[in-house]
């Protein structure tokens, strides 16, 4: 489904990812995992297309379509979800307004109808319960005022409403309590299936707790370091990523 | 990200077709004789034709005004002509029928049917066309329940006593330049006057439309909201697209009686000019109401065209307990400029006024929002809030506020509140990656910055200002 090959890309003059490569099949959970300033976001913006992240070489691939050629909106409409660290305010916009639009965009995309406000209206109340949001959410403005909490679980609700294929969480479990994280994961949880994959970037093996990967990636300057199964996060748990420059050195 | 975004606010004027109307057009200037003219044309009573003399001597003596915040060259009022009238309309056509079809297909085409069985239900249209009235629909079941909707010419003739007393009342014919030059040359508009308890049983609307060559429209409407009734009153306005700039000076009076309510609405949409600052309307207007003990009005508006704005739709709080809303939102881009405000006059007792505008810039435009919040010696316990919000859009463009209080009273509350915000990369980005066109992003954002004041508007308008806005920015992106 997602193929990356020795990607590159640099944020105004400073390269951050240096040959990363990651091959995801349909219906699998990659955790990536490592040190602050590893290039984890910046994956995520390279993949989703966001302005002044500069691929300068590398090819991705989703399913069998060059990514990389496509504007943010094409790649979004053809299933691409990020689920921001820290999603931006759009005062006045209900958020009822901006999925609606959102939706259907992708459903155009699709060749499908849009959804008539009724239908979408339904659809929305049940993805609004199942992240544990009140009702009236779906009236206030896009980020509006919400808490860090709020703010996470409304990606959430957005990404099971638009039904994408592949889905990146970036650092989605950052500032959660507990139960917060519990909420967000089975909401993950609920839409995992054999066609969708996930990359699930984090900080901390807690998340993978709840939602189980596949797969866990090390990702340390800009190269993915090292892969294993689920082990290896509760071996980064216990080790911290001190021991990284040794494996570097080991593998070179 | 920057890039997409100026993309996205190349706009198409829609409105910008010339229809091929036969028309009678006074010749260029403006002197004593031509204002006899007008009047002669009109058929005017004697007090009529000696009141736009005497505004005319007013304005000879006045210098046009320049401290807003606009640049343009000098206006040659001499290269403009005064009059112009489709001479089909000279015939004075009884029915709809008799119409130059020209004409229908005009309003037609602007989407505002003439034909009653095709209008919105609810809502009743004076035609301005040029210099005259075109049709005023759904007279009949208006003058059913007493209110008179009609063009200001025809009230000269019909309800003379009302014309007379309130004429010039709340706008005097020598307040400022620009209204004394309308007060002598102006040539056609609406008239409205609700009788004692009515409330309107439809809304009432004007359409304006500029279509002659090196023509002014100098229109005036006269609204009167007897005791205790209720009137909601739209406004709509286009021009086709001309290099050549036109200027628009029009008057407006609102009179609210006691306990009166008068909603006033205007979507303004006039031709803003090309990319390059070329032609596009020059809007000078006077807007003023006067609001009698318990009274209410409230003026929306909604502007998004011509070249030059300068207008500050204001209320006069003489009566005790009366109230003032002004809510605005006002579009540049391009080389548009627009400086826009109100004035809320405070004089009676627990007077009360709210202020909310909303200024988007974008492109080179600029735009400025001026405002006077005025509490009179006399105005115990009133109040006023102001709240005052600037878009920028991209990092050309300008938003300036001038906001003057002056509180003669010292148990008058006044509040101001300003914020200048942009709209994003972040923004742009996350609808991006919802998959919504960088257009339809601009466009909702800017929706959103502006929801406070689209929800005053009347159900049909409201919907009609959002798509406006959406026109205004939509463009191709690459």
């Amino acid at each position: 489904m997602l193929k990356i090959q020795n990607l590159h890309a640099k944020v105004e003059d400073k390269t951050i990812l240096k040959g990363l490569s990651l091959d995801i099949k349909p219906g699998e959970v990659h955790a990536i995992m490592g040190p602050n300033g590893a290039g984890k976001s910046t994956l995520g913006y390279v993949l989703s297309g966001r302005d002044g992240y500069e691929v300068t070489d590398g090819q991705v691939e989703l399913n069998g379509q060059d990514l990389l050629e496509q504007e943010t909106e094409e790649r979004a409409r053809a299933g691409l979800f990020l689920a921001f660290q820290y999603p931006v305010e759009i005062p006045g916009v209900s958020n009822m307004e901006f999925m609606k639009e959102s939706v259907n965009a992708m459903r155009e995309a699709r060749g499908q109808e849009p959804l008539s406000a009724a239908e979408f209206l339904k659809k929305a109340k049940e993805a609004c319960k199942q992240v544990h949001l009140p009702l009236d959410f779906l009236k206030r403005g896009v980020n509006e005022g919400f808490s860090g909490g709020e703010k996470k679980r409304n990606e959430i609700m957005q990404m099971i409403l638009l039904e994408p294929t592949l889905c990146i969480l970036d650092e989605s479990d950052s500032g959660l309590d507990i139960d917060a994280l519990q909420v967000v994961a089975d909401g993950v949880n609920s839409q995992r299936s054999p066609e969708r994959s996930f990359i699930v970037v984090t900080h901390y093996q807690r998340l993978l707790d709840y939602i189980k990967p596949d797969f866990v990636h090390i990702l340390a300057d800009g190269k993915i370091v090292k892969s294993g199964d689920a082990s290896l996060a509760l071996e980064v748990e216990k080790e911290g990523y001190a021991w990284l420059g040794e494996a570097q050195e080991a593998g070179a | 990200m920057s890039e997409q975004i100026e993309q996205a606010l190349a706009r198409k004027y829609e409105a910008g077709f010339v229809s091929n109307v036969e028309s009678e057009t006074f010749a260029a200037g403006l002197d004593e004789e031509v204002i006899r003219k007008i009047s002669a044309m009109k058929n005017e009573p004697q007090w009529l034709l000696e009141w736009r003399l005497k505004a005319f001597e007013s304005w000879q003596k006045m210098e046009e005004p320049e401290w807003a915040h606009l640049h343009y060259a000098k206006i040659d009022y001499q290269a403009i002509s005064y009059y112009s009238a489709p001479k089909s309309m000279k015939d004075k056509p009884k029915s709809l029928d008799e119409v130059d079809p020209e004409l229908l297909r005009t309003y037609e085409k602007l989407g505002i049917p003439l034909y009653e069985q095709q209008m919105l239900a609810g809502v009743a249209v004076d035609a301005v066309f040029d210099s005259v009235s075109v049709v005023t629909t759904f007279r009949e079941k208006l003058e059913e329940a007493g209110v008179i909707f009609c063009s200001i010419s025809e009230a000269v003739h019909r309800f003379p006593d009302l014309v007379k007393k309130y004429l010039g009342s709340v706008v005097p014919r020598s307040d400022n330049y620009f209204a004394a030059l309308n007060s002598a040359v102006f040539t056609d508009g609406s008239f409205v006057y609700i009788p004692k308890g009515v409330r309107s049983p439809m809304e009432l609307s004007t359409y304006f439309r500029i279509n002659e060559q090196n023509t002014g429209q100098f229109e005036r409407t006269l609204i009167v909201a007897d005791e205790g009734s209720y009137v909601s009153y739209l406004e709509g306005c286009t021009a086709p697209q001309r290099d050549e700039n036109q200027l628009h000076a029009a008057v407006v009076e609102l009179v609210a009686l006691d306990n009166a309510k008068i909603k006033y609405s205007t979507v303004q949409n006039w031709y803003p000019g090309d990319e390059n600052g070329k032609g596009g309307i020059y809007n000078f207007v006077t807007k003023r109401g006067i609001c009698h003990t318990n009274a209410h009005i409230s003026w929306t508006q909604v502007e998004t065209g011509s070249a030059i704005t300068w207008k500050y739709p204001s209320c006069i709080l003489k009566g005790d307990n009366s109230v003032g809303e002004f809510y605005s939102v006002a579009l540049a881009r391009g080389k548009q400029q627009a400086d826009t405000g109100t004035k809320m006059i405070h004089l009676g007792k627990n007077t009360k006024s709210t202020i909310i505008s909303k200024g988007i810039s974008a492109g080179d435009a600029n735009n400025a929002y001026r405002g006077l919040v005025q509490m009179g010696p006399n105005a115990e316990g009133a109040r006023n809030f102001t709240q005052c919000d600037s878009l920028l859009i991209g990092d050309q463009c300008g938003a300036h506020t001038f906001p003057y209080i002056e509180s003669r009273n010292p148990s008058a509350i006044v509040e101001h509140e300003a914020t200048t915000s942009k709209v994003s990369d972040e923004q742009m980005f996350l609808c991006q990656q919802r998959g919504l066109d960088p257009e339809k992003a601009v466009s909702m954002i800017v929706n959103g910055f502006c929801k406070e004041v689209f929800k005053e508007l009347p159900m049909e308008f409201a919907v009609e200002a959002g798509k406006l806005l959406e026109i205004s920015l939509e463009g191709s992106v690459g």
